[in-house]
């Protein structure tokens, strides 16, 4: 089993097949939404996780260029070098997807790598520049 | 009403009697015990903060070289030192910003390195004197062979602070941090039911000459700070509606701590400092002792639009800390998100660690030498063709 973080595109008035459906069902591959952008006459993502065999997740990524769809693998991480940290927060005030979160008891920052969608933010936000951007999928 | 004065409570703490509690402890003994019982049975409450604060710097005496010179324009690490003071004085301010590497680097950078023993380049220029003849010297300084290195800032531990929202359309990078295009987000900067002067808000026990705990050593309430505004609209409980007082603070660089002191730059913004500040408030009195135990919930500020730059900035919601600290704001019927930038886990670290040092003996409680006032306002800066010359 492999797990993969993708952004997908999908042009305005092409695509009309239902494209996650088919992945789940034809694929028999495993999707977490993690943030979907979706409106009029643009472009819209779908940032999912792909959970599946690694043979099974090349041939639905196929399959939705097949469908005139585009699709980008996460290369990038966001690194939290948490020693250096002061949990003050700045950084969960431009997170879009909650992975970053302060913790109402202890006030310690939460960092849900899960969540990421590496939009980058955080790493401008933080007056302590401790959010980096690593290159490569591995922490 | 029983009376305790600050000698009787030292001498508690000379003898390990003494009963120390952080301000958030006071709100359970007062809620449990009631007001009464609580200024009998607690002697000293604990604040904390840990926000950044820009106006902050620190003096230096550099020492004299042979031959000697009167710097008239310093350098450290490439950050533009103020020389106008004597020969080998200078102060660094937090915000300052280096010249070869810009907002990366600043005033805030170099005290922090100072205090965490690393050398220091000193460059500094003068156009020579008679008595003093070197017009150039290139070196390197740290904490040890330096004469003296004390932080003196000008405006500290604010009594309140407006949070932040931004209804324009752009992205706005603020010193209150990144503000979402219309109002997706609220920045906030406080320890609230920690803050200092949320707990003596009528500036009581804090004053001119408080032992305070700054940036992990002893330092000093040294004045009023600038921009000290007591006349502030304030609730029935005496606590200010928006900023109020200030602090202006004294302490030793080369004994503080870098877990106590940090550099930070906000985006676009530029370089600043946050100061981990600790004041002890002693409990004299009931009054007092009902003051230490106010909540979030009955601390109030407004959250301001941002976006508006000339002119006051308008009040989109007054709002409490209890609502800003839950996460999120109602504000116009949406949800959104509230975000601190002033680190409560530090400020509650502060307020622990400063309770330790009393309850150790290793901490006393002074009483003021003089009040901090109760009536000032601030004035603005109006631009005006003539002066009265």
């Amino acid at each position: 089993m492999k797990k993969i973080k993708v952004t997908m595109y999908f042009p305005s008035n092409k695509i009309t097949a239902p494209v996650t459906y088919h992945l789940i069902k034809d694929y028999n591959l495993m999707l977490n939404i993690l943030n979907a952008d979706v409106s009029l006459n643009k472009i819209g993502t779908l940032v999912v996780d792909i959970e599946g065999e690694e043979k099974d997740i090349e041939a639905g990524l196929e399959f939705v260029k097949s469908q005139g769809a585009d699709y980008k693998v996460f290369s990038k991480s966001i690194i939290w070098q948490e020693e250096s940290c002061v949990h003050c927060g700045a950084c969960t005030a431009v997170c879009p997807s909650g992975a970053l979160t302060m913790d109402k008891t202890d006030w310690n920052l939460t960092f849900d790598k899960e969540k990421c969608l590496v939009c980058e933010l955080c790493v401008k936000a933080c007056p302590l520049k401790v959010m980096c951007v690593r290159n490569g999928d591995k922490a | 009403m029983s009376y305790k004065s600050f000698d009787e409570i030292n001498e508690k703490i000379k003898t390990g009697k003494a009963v120390v509690v952080t301000a958030e402890q006071m709100i359970d003994i007062v809620e449990e015990k009631g007001i009464r019982q609580a200024a009998k049975e607690v002697d000293v409450v604990t604040t904390g903060t840990f926000g950044p604060m820009c106006s902050s710097g620190a003096f230096i005496n550099f020492g004299h070289s042979d031959p000697p010179i009167r710097m008239s324009k310093v350098w450290l690490n490439d950050v533009p030192a103020y020389a106008g003071v004597a020969a080998v004085d200078a102060y660094i301010g937090a915000t300052e910003l280096s010249e070869s590497r810009g907002m990366e680097y600043g005033g805030a950078h170099v005290i922090e390195d100072l205090i965490a023993g690393k050398d220091v380049h000193l460059y500094a220029e003068s156009y020579g004197t008679h008595c003093y003849p070197r017009k150039e010297i290139s070196t390197y300084i740290n904490k040890n062979n330096i004469n003296q290195a004390f932080m003196f800032n000008p405006r500290n531990a604010y009594q309140n602070y407006n949070a932040a929202s931004n209804s324009s359309e752009k992205i706005m990078y603020t010193y209150m941090g990144t503000l979402l295009p219309k109002c997706a987000n609220v920045t906030y900067s406080t320890s609230g039911q920690l803050s200092p002067l949320l707990n003596d808000p009528l500036y009581r026990t804090i004053g001119i000459g408080t032992r305070i705990f700054m940036g992990g050593t002893q330092g000093y309430v040294a004045w009023e700070g600038t921009q000290h505004n007591p006349e502030q609209k304030r609730g029935e409980n005496g606590v200010p509606l928006a900023s109020a007082g200030t602090l202006s603070l004294i302490g030793d660089l080369k004994k503080m701590d870098t877990r106590f002191i940090r550099a930070a730059v906000f985006q676009q913004y530029g370089v600043t400092m946050f100061v981990g500040v600790g004041i002890p408030i002693p409990i004299l009195d009931e009054d007092i002792a009902e003051k230490t135990a106010v909540r979030n919930r009955d601390i109030y500020t407004n959250i301001v639009d941002y976006s508006v730059s000339s002119g006051p900035k308008p009040v989109l919601k007054k709002v409490s800390y209890e609502e800003l600290m839950s996460g999120s704001v109602d504000l116009n019927g949406k949800i959104i998100p509230s975000a601190p930038l002033s680190s409560m886990k530090k400020a509650r670290e502060i307020a622990v660690t400063l309770r330790e040092l009393i309850m150790a003996g290793e901490f006393f409680i002074t009483q003021p030498i003089s009040s901090l006032p109760l009536t000032n306002t601030v004035n603005k800066l109006e631009i005006r063709e003539d002066g009265n010359r």
